[in-house]
């Protein structure tokens, strides 16, 4: 809303609000859940390793196999209840059609192109570029085979249809854990971001 | 066998004084079993759960864990189908040998005498009395070629029969409301399971495995088999069952792990 013209008693307006409480709230959530799970979910992999490395017990949670599957799975109820109301929210107050459409392949590739060239621009933080876009609905399209594998190995017996979308059992055990390395590669590659970006973490914890 | 809560010390350096005991006890050891054993349990995670401590020094967390796992035990409860069976394959595959595990090692698998064992079954049972092995190869007999699934991860595909639970518990005149169902074994394990898997028509008295009579190491004479739940939960060697309606606990459920270990 712009004014007309500016009396000299006014005051600028206040920069826009870029990320309202309800995202902030579901954001440091998901942080601390997927942190959970995934120290958790090492140390469980741990008990029987079906690749030929096992995780250093230091970065695992739980202390021994019992205490990791507990906090796995109360850590698994932050984690979905969490994301179902980022997701609800997200679609019903407009922030998804506002914040991630449009996404095409050519918007992805001309952003990648600028960034590569180191001429990608951060000034405005109030819009996405087009590798932001592409990558958080990765991560949310990622979390959500994790939670789907991550049902079939609890309940392999009752999910039946889901257990062989992702090849039986031992199928969703190699699916769960190329998932989880994909979002820690996410998780890395955001971080780093936000280190060469550190406005954003303000903004994240701020709104503004 | 409740954990009891206690609070850690803070100014004890706790990972140093497990490896100091781990020093002082394991030369100590004949038995490699034992000592194997005691190496395996005795992590600082391993002594805090089974004396109850939380590890992170805060006792509350350790009772949210738990409490959230009770929890999930009636979540499972609502998600089983009475009627959803467990995947079964062909012969084929059945992985030949078959893993061997327990909360102890090879060396100190229980030889069961077949003659003089007894099935005793006691509780809310209308005929509280002893079974013989042979009396119960006598009823009539199931099997299938199932998953096992153990709670570390892996899994192994075998094939067990015997008597089908359900009819066994329609025999002794089983009280089919109660809640839960008491397995103690020769091994001095023990665990309890809920009455509807009980009931599950693949929830098998096992007798046999893989074709022969159960070698000791998977559970001579008797084992109860369900593919719907985890291998801790499927005990071996039993030698009493008890039909009851008071929270019975299990070897492993009293050091933190799930009680319902639902496949």
């Amino acid at each position: 809303m712009q004014p007309n013209h500016m009396m000299i008693s006014e005051k600028p307006a206040a920069p826009a609000v870029i990320h309202p409480v309800w995202l902030r709230v579901v954001h440091w959530l998901n942080v601390l859940a997927v942190l959970l799970m995934v120290t958790s979910g090492w140390r469980i992999y741990d008990a029987a390793p079906f690749w030929n490395f096992r995780i250093p017990t230091e970065w695992t949670l739980g202390g021994w196999l019992g205490g990791a599957l507990q906090w796995h799975f109360a850590g698994m109820w932050l984690l979905a209840i969490n994301g179902l109301i980022y997701l609800s929210l997200n679609v019903g107050t407009g922030r998804f059609l506002k914040k991630f459409v449009p996404l095409t392949p050519s918007i992805i590739l001309t952003d990648l192109k600028a960034a590569l060239r180191g001429r990608l621009s951060h000034d405005d933080l109030t819009h996405y570029n087009g590798l932001q876009k592409a990558a958080y609905v990765f991560a949310v399209l990622d979390l959500i085979v994790l939670i789907v594998s991550g049902l079939v190995l609890w309940k392999s017996v009752q999910f039946q249809m889901l257990r062989e979308l992702l090849g039986g059992y031992e199928g969703a055990r190699r699916v769960h854990f190329i998932a989880m390395s994909l979002l820690v590669a996410f998780v890395a590659g955001h971080v780093f971001m936000v280190a060469l970006v550190p406005r954003t973490l303000l903004t994240m914890i701020r709104g503004r | 066998m409740k954990p009891r809560n206690i609070q850690a010390n803070p100014n004890v350096d706790g990972p140093a004084v497990v490896r100091e005991a781990l020093k002082i006890i394991l030369p100590r050891v004949e038995d490699h079993s034992r000592r194997n054993f005691l190496r395996r349990s005795l992590t600082l995670g391993g002594v805090a759960m089974l004396s109850g401590c939380s590890i992170s020094d805060n006792s509350s967390v350790g009772a949210a864990l738990a409490a959230i796992s009770r929890i999930n035990d009636g979540v499972q409860g609502l998600i089983f189908g009475p009627a959803q069976l467990a995947p079964t394959y062909p012969d084929s595959m059945i992985m030949r040998p078959f893993p061997f595990n327990a909360y102890y090692a090879e060396d100190e698998i229980r030889e069961v005498d077949g003659d003089s064992w007894r099935l005793e079954v006691t509780g809310m049972v209308a005929d509280r009395r002893k079974w013989t092995l042979a009396e119960l190869r006598a009823m009539p007999q199931i099997g299938q070629v199932t998953r096992h699934i153990c709670v570390e991860g892996w899994s192994a595909i075998g094939k067990w029969a015997g008597v089908p639970f359900s009819e066994f518990l329609k025999r002794s005149g089983a009280d089919l409301s109660a809640k839960y169902i008491d397995f103690r074994c020769a091994d001095d394990y023990h665990t309890s399971i809920d009455m509807a898997t009980a009931l599950h028509p693949q929830t098998t008295l096992a007798l046999d495995w893989d074709g022969s009579p159960l070698p000791p190491k998977y559970g001579y004479p008797v084992k109860l088999r369900m593919p719907t739940k985890l291998g801790y939960k499927n005990p071996k060697h039993i030698h009493t069952i008890i039909v009851t309606n008071t929270y019975p606990g299990g070897y492993w459920e009293d050091q933190g792990y799930n009680w319902f270990g639902g496949s």
